[in-house]
């Protein structure tokens, strides 16, 4: 299934912080969106699942979400979003309870994503028990487990120290490589986006209009920290995004 | 280069604002306390007519335990507790999550609550009786009456205060709002409304010796009651101890309660 956004506009109490965003999100590719803080990308990836209505333009679902999809548009959050008084299993057990599904396939289903995150040992693990990266991949085996058919990650490794993120980037191109998964991915880490992205947008600080787009052909596998192909595309979106992050980090907050 | 024994060392300005559980300062402040009255009453410090002596309202305890009084009184005090208090707070926490959930119900019966709460609930006790009659039933609607509006204010208060993040994140997986309510914001609700329970709890208490002033043969508040008209200092703090040994009884539970509903917490 393909996203295919539309000259999105979005304003919050008439300051625009989005204008005119026109993007398209091909099957089994991840697509990172970069930029200086207060740009306006996870208002955008927001609008992408429909927790906020954009105050113009459409986001299309193109072709239909894979056989046994629970729920197409599926985040991953920077906070994680985990239940506090939910063990491991019961937290990825929250999104399969309302679809009706017999008791022994939402089993099935909780220890094959545990396995395919490496957590099947914290199944009973409650959330305090666990590391931020350990919560994290929490979060990316319930996402996993009602079958998107795009993942919407919001910086879902900026609240993780530098080795964690090293080791969950590892991780998630395992997952890609072994099983390829549409993801619209939020960042202001360029490090994570050339070494996960396959096409990287950049926009610029409010209001966020697409600056450039950069495609990057390596395979995900094939891709290390600090090779030069990669290290060349990082410095020309760093060169980009400078002077915009120097603005807007010299601006005024108007709003939360 | 300077030598380093010269130095001094740096000096240590942390530590504090740490609280920290000491199991024994609570009995030894009690203990203390018991034992000054004691001493002071024996050696004439302090006059009989000031405070009873403790010795003598402990006999006077043993001996409504020896006549079998002591149950006499209590059991119907906690019935009629335990009743009021759980159609009070029940009562509470349904009103305080609609109020919590709904922006209309909100605006409509935040302002309600906030004047009927300052009303001290013994002055509507006459109002009660006519209404439930004399019985036990008056007694339970005051009692339920003022547990209700702490619960209520301390339940919209905690469903406020749930992670809004947790409810997007419910959201965002198609979950129904049934299914929000149950498992996102009723859960995380709970601390607070346990910890408002305390409160409301306590208050409970406090309107059972009211209620029990009026039309009551046996009860804890009869029987202080009737001990201080007689000016009857032994069995007046006999009561009292009952009632504050109650207090600690309800803290104690709910103190329990919490620490197995509320493992999950960091």
């Amino acid at each position: 299934m393909d996203l295919h956004l539309d000259q999105i506009t979005h304003r919050y109490d008439g300051a625009p912080v989005l204008d005119g965003i026109d993007l398209h999100i091909p099957t089994g590719r991840i697509v990172c969106l970069v930029g200086p803080s207060g740009c306006g990308k996870s208002t955008l990836l927001r609008l992408v699942g429909g927790l906020e209505r954009p105050s113009e333009g459409d986001i299309r679902q193109i072709g239909t979400p894979p056989d046994g999809c629970l729920n197409p548009l599926t985040y991953v959050f920077q906070d994680f979003a985990l239940l506090p008084w939910r063990t491991v299993a019961g937290n990825i057990a929250l999104v399969l309870e309302d679809h009706g599904l017999p008791k022994s396939r939402i089993d099935a289903v909780i220890t094959d994503v545990l396995a395919r995150t490496n957590l099947s040992d914290f199944r009973d693990a409650l959330p305090k028990q666990l590391s931020g990266g350990m919560k994290q991949r929490v979060a990316i085996a319930r996402a996993l487990a009602v079958e998107p058919a795009v993942l919407l990650m919001d910086e879902p490794l900026s609240a993780l120290d530098s080795q964690t993120r090293e080791l969950l980037m590892e991780d998630l191109v395992g997952l890609w490589t072994r099983q390829a998964f549409t993801a619209v991915y939020v960042t202001h880490n360029l490090d994570e986006a050339v070494r996960l992205g396959h096409r990287i947008v950049l926009l610029s600080r409010r209001p966020g209009r697409i600056r450039d787009i950069v495609e990057i052909d390596t395979d995900l596998a094939d891709r290390r920290a600090g090779q030069a192909d990669l290290e060349e595309k990082r410095a020309h979106l760093w060169s980009l995004m400078r002077d915009e992050a120097r603005a807007a980090d010299a601006e005024l907050v108007t709003h939360g | 280069m300077a030598d380093p024994k010269d130095g001094k060392p740096v000096p240590f300005r942390g530590g504090g604002f740490a609280p920290k559980p000491i199991a024994w300062m609570g009995p030894l402040v009690f203990v203390t306390l018991i034992a000054a009255m004691e001493i002071g009453t024996r050696t004439g410090v302090i006059s009989n007519l000031t405070l009873p002596r403790p010795s003598a309202v402990l006999m006077t305890f043993v001996s409504l335990w020896d006549t079998g009084l002591l149950w006499k009184h209590v059991v119907p005090s906690l019935s009629r507790l335990a009743v009021g208090a759980a159609l009070g707070a029940t009562a509470g926490i349904g009103v305080g999550l609609t109020i919590g959930l709904f922006s209309h119900i909100r605006a409509g019966l935040v302002p309600v609550i906030a004047a009927i709460f300052p009303i001290p609930k013994i002055a509507l006790l006459p109002l009660f009786v006519i209404w439930f009659g004399i019985d036990e039933a008056s007694k339970y609607a005051l009692i339920a009456f003022g547990t209700f509006t702490p619960t209520v204010v301390a339940t919209y208060g905690a469903v406020d205060s749930v992670d809004r993040g947790l409810i997007r994140m419910g959201q965002s997986f198609g979950l129904s709002g049934l299914s929000i309510l149950r498992k996102i914001v009723l859960p995380g609700a709970l601390p607070g409304i346990l910890s408002g329970l305390r409160v409301s709890l306590a208050i409970a208490i406090i309107l059972l010796v009211a209620a029990e002033m009026l039309g009551a043969e046996y009860g804890i508040g009869a029987y202080i009651l009737e001990a201080g008209s007689l000016y009857d200092l032994e069995r007046l703090f006999a009561g009292v101890t009952i009632l504050s040994l109650l207090g600690v009884g309800v803290n104690w539970t709910i103190g329990r309660i919490e620490r197995r509903v509320l493992r999950w917490r960091v």
